[in-house]
């Protein structure tokens, strides 16, 4: 069978593990986005308990490895009575892993705003969240957004541990067909192929492009 | 099914599960020799004065780099018996791992290697050291601080994706999980264990890198002994 064959049988069944490849990036990487921002800012509080819990997570989801975390969504919570469906405990374990490590970049990346900015919205009298709102927000994308693209890069990667829990992505969508047919190479070569296009054609350039706003924006590249 | 944790089960599965953990180490462990050695090749492939080779060199590790391990292992493990070439599940997990994560510290080095200020290879230069001798009393001396708190990380990532291992039926600490899972169809303790096993062993290998980091400063002079 010729790959152009096997491209006409399967290519559109891969299509469509490719849309829901694309539907869990999309999900988890918001759910990260948004776990890194709030505990990335609960990290660098001066309240200990909330520094602690915040320390606490980031830990546990950094120390223990994301097929597990997954599985144990997957398989365990049921036993809590949590019963989540395969996508939902896929998009919140990925998301909950990763953001975890998001937190730790937007950390380092609020300590590396100058300490000259924070004493300037000291000297002038603004409140603590007016200060990290109008000042050292908008300030530390330029640092956090080239480790927070590769992070995302390794979110696309990471999606394919769904397929292991029976949502059908990509993945899924290989090893199936790997079964029927037994075209290993085509078929898993092809998951490879497209993995690489969706990573090097559209998701780091769209990073890049947003590092390059980013830096417009706080005028760093007229410099 | 109730959410009743118990003991009994718990005592019951953790030799097991203990064993199963010698074997994700070791297969940490190789992975991350193979990955070392793999790495250095794609080092050397990136500073050969060849422009084609570097450029085949960047595509590979780019291609390596954004692809998931897990389809990679599949690949590996089904498309090389295709060729002819039959190995075992170990080997197969083992090669990919390597691979996987060779690309990754390729970059440390690289990124080590940059570190040394030019001008150190300058003085070199200008005290008639041979290249061997530059590399092996100048530069890894002052890159190899610099690539440890990389490298350390990839070891510690490297044993997180071990349980991926299973998914070719390496018999590792995830495998045995589902295996006893699957047997008693209790999932609740075994796939806990194995979080709590992965915890008790990644946060204090975290610990110790961190302060081999600290100690390689120091003894290089790059921080001040803090005061008691």
């Amino acid at each position: 069978m010729s790959y152009f064959a096997f491209l006409s049988e399967h290519g559109p069944t891969m299509l469509l593990g490719t849309v829901m490849t694309i539907k869990v990036l999309v999900c988890a990487t918001l759910l990260y986005v948004i776990i890194s921002i709030i505990f990335g800012l609960m990290r660098i509080s001066k309240n200990p308990i909330i520094q602690g819990i915040a320390t606490g997570y980031i830990e546990f989801f950094r120390g223990t490895s994301l097929l597990v975390q997954l599985f144990w969504f997957y398989y365990v919570l049921p036993f809590f009575g949590v019963s989540l469906e395969a996508f939902t405990a896929g998009v919140v374990a990925i998301g909950m892993n990763f953001g975890a490590y998001g937190a730790e970049i937007v950390r380092g990346g609020i300590l590396a705003v100058p300490k000259g900015q924070w004493e300037g919205a000291f000297a002038l009298n603004f409140t603590p969240a007016k200060r990290m709102r109008k000042i050292i927000i908008p300030q530390i994308f330029p640092i956090i957004l080239p480790p927070a693209a590769n992070l995302t890069v390794e979110l696309l990667k990471a999606t394919a541990l769904v397929a292991l829990v029976t949502v059908v992505d990509l993945t899924f969508e290989a090893k199936q067909i790997n079964s029927i047919t037994w075209l290993s190479a085509q078929c898993f070569g092809t998951a490879l192929l497209i993995y690489y296009i969706i990573s090097r054609f559209f998701l780091v350039p769209f990073l890049r492009w947003l590092e390059v706003l980013a830096a417009r924006k706080v005028g760093k590249d007229k410099v | 099914m109730n959410a009743e944790w118990r003991w009994d089960f718990t005592f019951e599965i953790l030799p097991k599960m203990l064993w199963a953990t010698l074997n994700t180490i070791m297969a940490a462990g190789i992975g991350y020799a193979i990955a070392m050695v793999v790495g250095l090749i794609f080092l050397i492939g990136q500073r050969t004065p060849f422009k084609i080779i570097n450029m085949i060199n960047r595509e590979i590790v780019e291609f390596i780099r954004s692809t998931p391990l897990l389809i990679q292992l599949f690949f590996v493990y089904f498309v090389l018996p295709q060729f002819g070439i039959t190995l075992s599940a170990w080997v197969c997990g083992m090669i990919t791992i390597g691979l996987h994560f060779g690309t990754y510290l390729s970059e440390v080095y690289r990124g080590a290697l940059e570190g040394v200020p030019k001008t150190q290879w300058e003085a070199c230069r200008a005290l008639n050291f041979s290249t061997i001798y530059t590399y092996r009393r100048i530069v890894l001396p002052q890159a190899f601080p610099i690539a440890i708190p990389g490298m350390g990380n990839y070891l510690v990532g490297i044993f997180k994706d071990t349980p991926l291992l299973s998914t070719i039926g390496v018999a590792e600490l995830f495998h045995a999980a589902t295996a006893v899972g699957g047997y008693h169809y209790r999932y609740l303790e075994p796939y806990t264990m194995v979080g709590l096993i992965f915890l008790t062993l990644s946060i204090p290998a975290a610990m110790w890198i961190r302060k081999i980091e600290k100690d390689v400063n120091l003894a290089q002079g790059k921080i001040k002994k803090e005061k008691v």
